[in-house]
């Protein structure tokens, strides 16, 4: 008896490892929804709304894909992930894909068994200190208290630009965003450090008086934030990588989700092969032809996106603004 | 009979091998099919983080995994030694109002049990942590009740004795006067069992271990220099101090274990027959001995089994550190299995240490239960 039990706890152990060896898009597919890795609540990047409906860019790359596989940008569950569960969530194969303000660093694209499909959202670390305390600059935070969230670049490069200038500081080390945050200001920390995009968001969203909070000059890092898959499934990778191209390359062209469907029978050949109307991109992805026409129609481009979700928070475009108007953002050709 | 017994015993064991096996086989095929670093020579890389709290053992974020995840160790030690000797005297005491015949301690008693006993220690936690940390002013208008000592929402900074070679000579007298005390009342008891005739050997025994560095402490010229903590920049500087995390989780572990702890010592007590103590006194014991030789020895058969248990929740509880910012060794294994990617490894370690925390504290209690079980009683 204990016996076959045994055979049937192996079987069961050798399916699950099987079952991971199917295509990704198939298993999206046949389940019928993309499943998600999202923040636990960073406002416009992934917050549920008073709706509870999930709003922000990084949750526009989620929808994106969603459009591109289904034709439906509705067909997304979320999964909201601690920084700290986010990477062991992937690699298990609880959720499709993460989309989750995730540094792209060398290490987490070799040891992790992950890959980063490119960037949303081109970041550096901040410090943020209560206007009270009359601090201009990160140097003169030696022997502060800093709030500051676990298993995140942003603790590694904290202890780095210490060092590197002689100076100590005391982590209060908290996994939750909303605990964290709620550390820093009841005083328990001198400093809040985090992306300079969460600083803002943070500010902006949670801060009982925003004006008595200022982000300090220094940025202390390069931080890429972008959409990760798991390794070993290219069709897959290849997919979430072009549908948040698409969005780029959609700001580019000028097509947007309110003209779109003006622009389906332009003549411009970048737009027509964009619309599916020729080129048969969608074929090369394992996608229909209209992949890159249901993005824009029903989650917009990424221009759309960033007014929608960071622009009411104070956000500058700045480095995330297209090549053509000197940022950082540029797709490759879609041809 | 006996023959297939132990065959099927031997084909279940087979049997969990197997699995075992097959699962460990599996994982790590998949770990290399997915390209996931696995093994443990991450523990000698730098960390590269910092930690809060680091004491007894000098930590930086130049030093390896090892030595954070040994930091963490010690955190949680910490934590759960001083929780232990606070929680076994707290609950005590309340064990024992519960069971006065003072009507408003024992409801008051009664009261706290019930209370603390039936509200999450998660929620507790919190509840603990934003009250020092909401109600306490910031460190720059710190409350300030005796001198030296400082309350603020970085917690409580406190003025400690200036190390001098004097406390280890002190340390040393320490142990002499306990080693005298314990030879003393040995010789007490056989004085008793011979003659008949008590001696305070518990009065002595204490004067003698306390007594003997108090002498050299005097005869070295009663060396008393203090550190105080002063405000330098934003932070006390010197001194010692306890952090708010460490108040709150070491507060809410005490309290919430000291409400079970309380039933225990009530039951206990309760389980000894209202005879062996009228039987005591109509022997003429006065109540104080009665409870000492005749109720306690009995009771305590009762209490150390159900009391190992709680030790063993209080310790492994300490791991909801975690929520409110602790660097117990959940917290930084956690941050270790993040910032590596191996999380099989760290659950593997966080496993194994819990285990031998756990298993050290049976098998201490399970001595000290033999120890106190009736002779010849034991199966």
């Amino acid at each position: 008896m204990k016996a076959r039990l045994a055979i049937v706890a192996c079987a069961a152990a050798l399916a699950s490892g099987a079952a991971h060896a199917q295509s990704t898009l198939d298993a999206v597919k046949s389940k019928g929804y993309l499943q998600c890795g999202v923040n636990t609540g960073l406002a416009g990047f992934s917050q549920p709304d008073a709706r509870g409906v999930w709003k922000g860019l990084d949750v526009d790359a989620c929808r994106a894909v969603a459009a591109a596989v289904f034709g439906d940008a509705s067909k997304v569950r979320f999964t909201p992930l601690t920084a700290q569960q986010r990477f062991t969530a992937l690699q298990s194969g609880e959720i499709d894909m993460l989309s989750r303000n995730t540094t792209w660093t060398l290490s987490r694209d070799t040891s992790l068994g992950l890959n980063f499909v490119g960037t949303n959202y081109y970041d550096g670390q901040g410090f943020m200190v209560p206007k009270k305390l009359g601090v201009t600059s990160a140097k003169q935070l030696n022997g502060a208290t800093i709030c500051v969230q676990p298993g995140t670049t942003t603790e590694l490069n904290l202890a780095d630009y210490f060092r590197a200038n002689k100076m100590t500081f005391k982590p209060v080390v908290i996994e939750k965003l909303e605990e964290v945050t709620n550390a820093y200001f009841s005083g328990r920390c001198d400093v809040y450090t985090t992306d300079v995009s969460g600083l803002v968001s943070t500010r902006g969203s949670r801060a009982p008086n925003p004006a008595d909070h200022v982000i300090l000059p220094e940025v202390i890092s390069k931080e890429p934030l972008g959409p990760v898959v798991r390794h070993g499934d290219d069709r897959w990778f290849d997919i979430v990588k072009w549908s948040l191209f698409a969005m780029l390359e959609a700001e580019e062209l000028g097509l947007t989700s309110k003209n779109i469907d003006q622009n389906l029978n332009s003549t411009n050949p970048a737009i027509q092969r964009f619309v599916g109307a020729s080129g048969g991109l969608g074929k090369m992805l394992s996608l229909d032809d209209r992949w890159a026409y249901n993005i824009i129609k029903q989650v917009g481009n990424y221009g759309e996106s960033f007014d929608a979700n960071l622009k009411p928070l104070g956000f500058d475009r700045g480095l995330n603004n297209l090549w053509t108007h000197g940022g950082l953002m540029y797709a490759p050709p879609l041809r | 009979m006996r023959w297939r017994a132990a065959a099927l015993q031997a084909l279940l064991v087979a049997a969990v091998v197997a699995v075992v096996w097959l699962l460990a086989t599996i994982t790590a095929q998949n770990l290399e099919a997915r390209r996931i670093a696995s093994g443990f020579g991450f523990l000698q890389r730098e960390a590269g983080f910092e930690i809060g709290e680091t004491p007894f053992l000098a930590y930086s974020a130049a030093d390896t995994y090892a030595r954070a995840i040994a930091v963490g160790l010690i955190n949680t030690f910490r934590v759960a030694l001083i929780g232990i000797v606070l929680a076994t005297v707290l609950g005590t005491l309340i064990g024992l109002a519960r069971l006065s015949r003072n009507w408003l301690l024992a409801r008051l008693a009664t009261g706290y049990v019930e209370l603390l006993r039936n509200v999450p220690l998660l929620v507790q936690l919190f509840f603990l942590y934003v009250i020092i940390t909401e109600n306490l002013p910031g460190p720059r208008q710190a409350l300030h009740p005796l001198p030296g000592v400082f309350l603020s929402n970085r917690g409580i900074a406190f003025p400690v004795l200036e190390p001098d070679p004097v406390h280890g000579w002190m340390a040393a007298a320490l142990v002499l006067g306990l080693v005298l005390a314990v030879l003393l009342v040995r010789w007490a008891r056989r004085r008793q069992a011979l003659t008949g005739q008590p001696f305070p050997a518990l009065a002595a025994g204490t004067a003698l271990a306390l007594g003997v560095p108090l002498v050299v402490f005097l005869a070295a010229g009663a060396p008393l220099a203090l550190a105080r903590p002063e405000l330098r920049g934003f932070n006390f500087a010197g001194g010692g101090a306890l952090t708010p995390e460490f108040a709150a989780l070491l507060g809410g572990l005490t309290l919430y274990t000291a409400a079970f702890i309380a039933e225990t010592v009530r039951a206990g007590v309760l389980a000894v027959d209202r005879g062996q103590s009228e039987a005591a006194y109509a022997l003429g014991l006065p109540p104080r001995r009665t409870m000492r030789l005749v109720i306690l020895p009995q009771a305590l058969r009762v209490i150390v089994p159900p009391l190992t248990s709680q030790f063993l929740n209080l310790t492994k509880n300490s791991s909801l550190a975690v929520a409110i910012g602790y660097p117990d060794l959940v917290s930084i294994a956690n941050t270790t299995m993040n910032q590596t990617g191996q999380a099989i490894e760290g659950i593997a370690i966080i496993m194994a240490v819990y285990l031998t925390i756990s298993l050290s504290i049976s098998a201490l209690m399970n001595w000290y239960n033999r120890r106190i079980a009736l002779r010849g009683a034991r199966r």
